[in-house]
């Protein structure tokens, strides 16, 4: 399994790819897959699950509390996998998003192994570029799994270059320098960023961080403008649970309606 | 006979052996090498070190004493114990020759603006010390847990023009407040230094950071040598991040009959679980930027220290000492909290020095030693810090202050 059959299924379509965000075991396993699910049949074409850790220097208020969440209702690693392992049976390429050192504990072969096995399709490592350990492109290789790592504003060119070689799925670009959370507008920052990644590479390009909306889907997609090939949406999804905390069926059409949103946004994308 | 130091340093991509590298999102890798670049630049530069020395002497009280702790060794009854004395210095501890040297830096690099995170509060004041001597904006995160515990340094921190800004998250310790100045650094990174307050953390600071407190050693095995004619045969520090333990040890790592010690918080014994001793009882991990010894539970998600030394009470270590350690070129042991506070009292009543409780952690060890050494023998503490902002925790812990209430 590869994200690259969701992009290329998007791209035939002439449309960007939708890519949906929660951390696994919120607000617990059941019920997160569950609203993964949701998401899958509203619309997200990729489905990337969050390992909830202790330290999560790149998250926000939004993402951070439903990590704790998870972690404080006894959160383990394992629970990662059976997460994918349901989410993945829908047929959806699932990647998982996660900070290094649960990885490195569990043993990144044994990781890759596990995550290959559930049917997951490769890991988005928001800590770990790709110089900065040798085990996991390794580990990776070995069991096929996707290796998609980040560029940012900030990056230079030479770093792009670097990081896009090792990219196998697609690339994360981080449209905001900044730690996630929807914002109200769509960064100036995107389009010079894809536009220097898509100079780099022919893999698809997806740009997280700060999207809430459709019409902000459809600005970071339109073909004339911005040009993503994905648009990655976390804390948007996770901020509609949070709002219903005590009512999952409506939190769970709250997704849905999102999804739906953001499934028409990247439709439209194309168009305009 | 000496050493091949450059085994324990790190290479040109801040790897200790298996320890340390750059474990950080892209967004702050470009930061990080525009840093590394700046400082390696800055010291090669005579007129950066110069400006810098001048700093230490004319501002911080820099070089401190070196102290021959006569009544101190008669007590404990073992080898002679030499006292360098880091809490003379300005603010209190080792930890402004770190502050001044980044903050000098910071202002070589055009940087208005700085950031800090502090547990206890010690390198917040001395991160809005030098802010307020460099003219730069300061803000300090702080734990909520801690912003509580130690009100008198968030208003010191304030008295000196910082903002500090409480911490919820997590366990609203230093851990969170890391996490969170990492947080601000990726937003302000183009205006904005983040001062690290250890020699931890990604590539460069544990390198760097060693580099503006190695001060500490270079100055203390030349007094030694002035005041007794030889080198000791150990040296000892307490070990939280490390940094005033690497600025003791990074001048002796190529004698090889210097016997090194770092003394880690061994908090209420490490066998309870209730400990801050990373190195003795903690396994490699990937903590906030660097491979290092982590506290962490089975899945690697941190676990909380524990230690009455709010300065040695975190999660991981610097990644040299992580190194060291493995190398076996230096020996890492935990201290109890109560071994601390007994070092603590007998110092304060033989001497009439009151040390921090962190460096209260390396005496303790270095009683040990001494004894185990012999009157032949020579032990050098380092005495990092001072212990004014410990005074509440002594007074609970020793039951003082009775007269004050009757």
């Amino acid at each position: 399994m590869t994200v690259s059959v969701a992009f290329d299924k998007a791209r035939a379509e002439g449309r960007a790819a939708l890519v949906g965000y929660l951390p696994a075991g919120f607000p617990d396993v059941r019920r997160g897959i569950e609203a993964l699910t949701a998401m899958v049949d509203a619309g997200c074409d990729v489905i990337e699950v969050g390992l909830p850790y202790s330290d999560p220097v790149m998250d926000g208020p939004t993402v951070q509390a439903a990590a704790q969440q998870a972690i404080d209702r006894g959160f383990r690693t394992t629970d990662v996998l059976r997460t994918v392992e349901a989410v993945a049976a829908t047929g959806t390429p699932t990647v998982v998003m996660t900070y290094w050192n649960p990885v490195e504990r569990y043993g990144v072969d044994r990781f890759a192994r596990d995550l290959a096995a559930a049917g997951g399709a490769g890991l988005i490592t928001p800590d770990l570029t790709p110089d900065a350990d040798p085990h996991w492109p390794a580990a990776a290789d070995a069991h096929g799994l996707d290796k998609i790592y980040l560029v940012a504003p900030s990056s230079t060119d030479a770093r792009i270059a670097m990081t896009t070689a090792a990219c196998r799925g697609f690339v994360y670009a981080t449209a905001v320098m900044g730690v996630t959370g929807a914002r109200a507008t769509t960064s100036e920052l995107a389009g010079p960023l894809v536009a220097r990644t898509k100079a780099a590479t022919d893999l698809p390009v997806g740009v997280g961080l700060g999207v809430s909306n459709g019409d902000q889907a459809a600005e970071l997609a339109a073909k004339d403008g911005i040009g993503a090939d994905g648009v990655i949406v976390g804390s948007a999804f996770v901020r509609t649970l949070l709002d219903h905390p005590d009512d999952p069926a409506a939190g769970l059409r709250a997704l849905t309606a999102l999804t739906e949103d953001l499934a028409d946004g990247v439709r439209r994308g194309s168009r305009g | 006979m000496t050493t091949d130091v450059s085994t324990f340093d790190a290479d040109d991509r801040g790897w200790f052996g298996d320890f340390g590298g750059r474990f950080m999102p892209e967004a702050l890798v470009a930061a990080l090498d525009e840093l590394t670049a700046a400082w390696q630049e800055a010291m090669a530069d005579p007129a950066f070190v110069a400006e810098f020395d001048a700093i230490l002497r004319e501002y911080a009280g820099v070089p401190s004493l070196l102290y021959d702790a006569t009544r101190l060794t008669e007590k404990v009854g073992g080898a002679r114990i030499l006292l360098k004395r880091e809490d003379l210095n300005h603010t209190g501890a080792h930890k402004i020759r770190n502050v001044l040297g980044q903050a000098l830096l910071t202002r070589r690099m055009g940087k208005k603006r700085v950031i800090a995170e502090t547990g206890a509060g010690q390198h917040g004041v001395a991160s809005a010390t030098a802010a307020a001597y460099f003219g730069l904006d300061c803000t300090v995160y702080m734990g909520s847990v801690d912003t509580k515990r130690q009100a008198l340094n968030v208003a010191r921190m304030e008295l000196l023009g910082a903002r500090v800004v409480p911490v919820d998250s997590g366990s609203a310790t230093l851990k969170d407040a890391i996490n969170e100045a990492l947080r601000d650094w990726v937003s302000t990174v183009d205006h904005t230094a983040y001062l690290f307050g250890t020699a931890a953390g990604p590539h460069p600071f544990p390198t760097m950071v060693r580099d503006f407190t190695r001060g500490i050693g270079d100055e203390a095995r030349a007094q030694c040598l002035e005041l007794t004619g030889r080198l000791p045969d150990a040296i000892a520090a307490c070990v939280g991040g490390g940094s005033n333990a690497i600025g003791l040890f990074t001048a002796f790592l190529g004698d090889p009959d210097v016997r090194i010690y770092g003394f880690e918080p061994g908090g209420d014994g490490v066998e309870t679980g209730r400990h801050a001793a990373t190195i003795t009882a903690g396994d490699s991990g990937v903590l906030h930027g660097a491979r290092t010894f982590v506290l962490q539970d089975e899945d690697g998600q941190t676990i909380e220290s524990h230690s009455i030394s709010a300065g040695l009470d975190y999660p991981g270590v610097g990644p040299q000492h992580a190194h060291l350690a493995k190398s076996g070129r230096a020996d890492y042991l935990p201290i109890t909290d109560a071994q601390a506070m007994d070092a603590l009292a007998l110092l304060a009543r033989s001497e009439g020095i009151i040390a921090a409780i962190e460096s209260a952690h390396a005496l303790a060890g270095a009683f040990d030693v001494a004894r185990e050494l012999g009157p032949d023998g020579l032990v050098l503490v380092n005495l990092s810090g001072r212990g004014d902002k410990d005074m509440e925790t002594a007074r609970e812990w020793f039951g003082l202050g009775k007269a004050a209430r009757e």
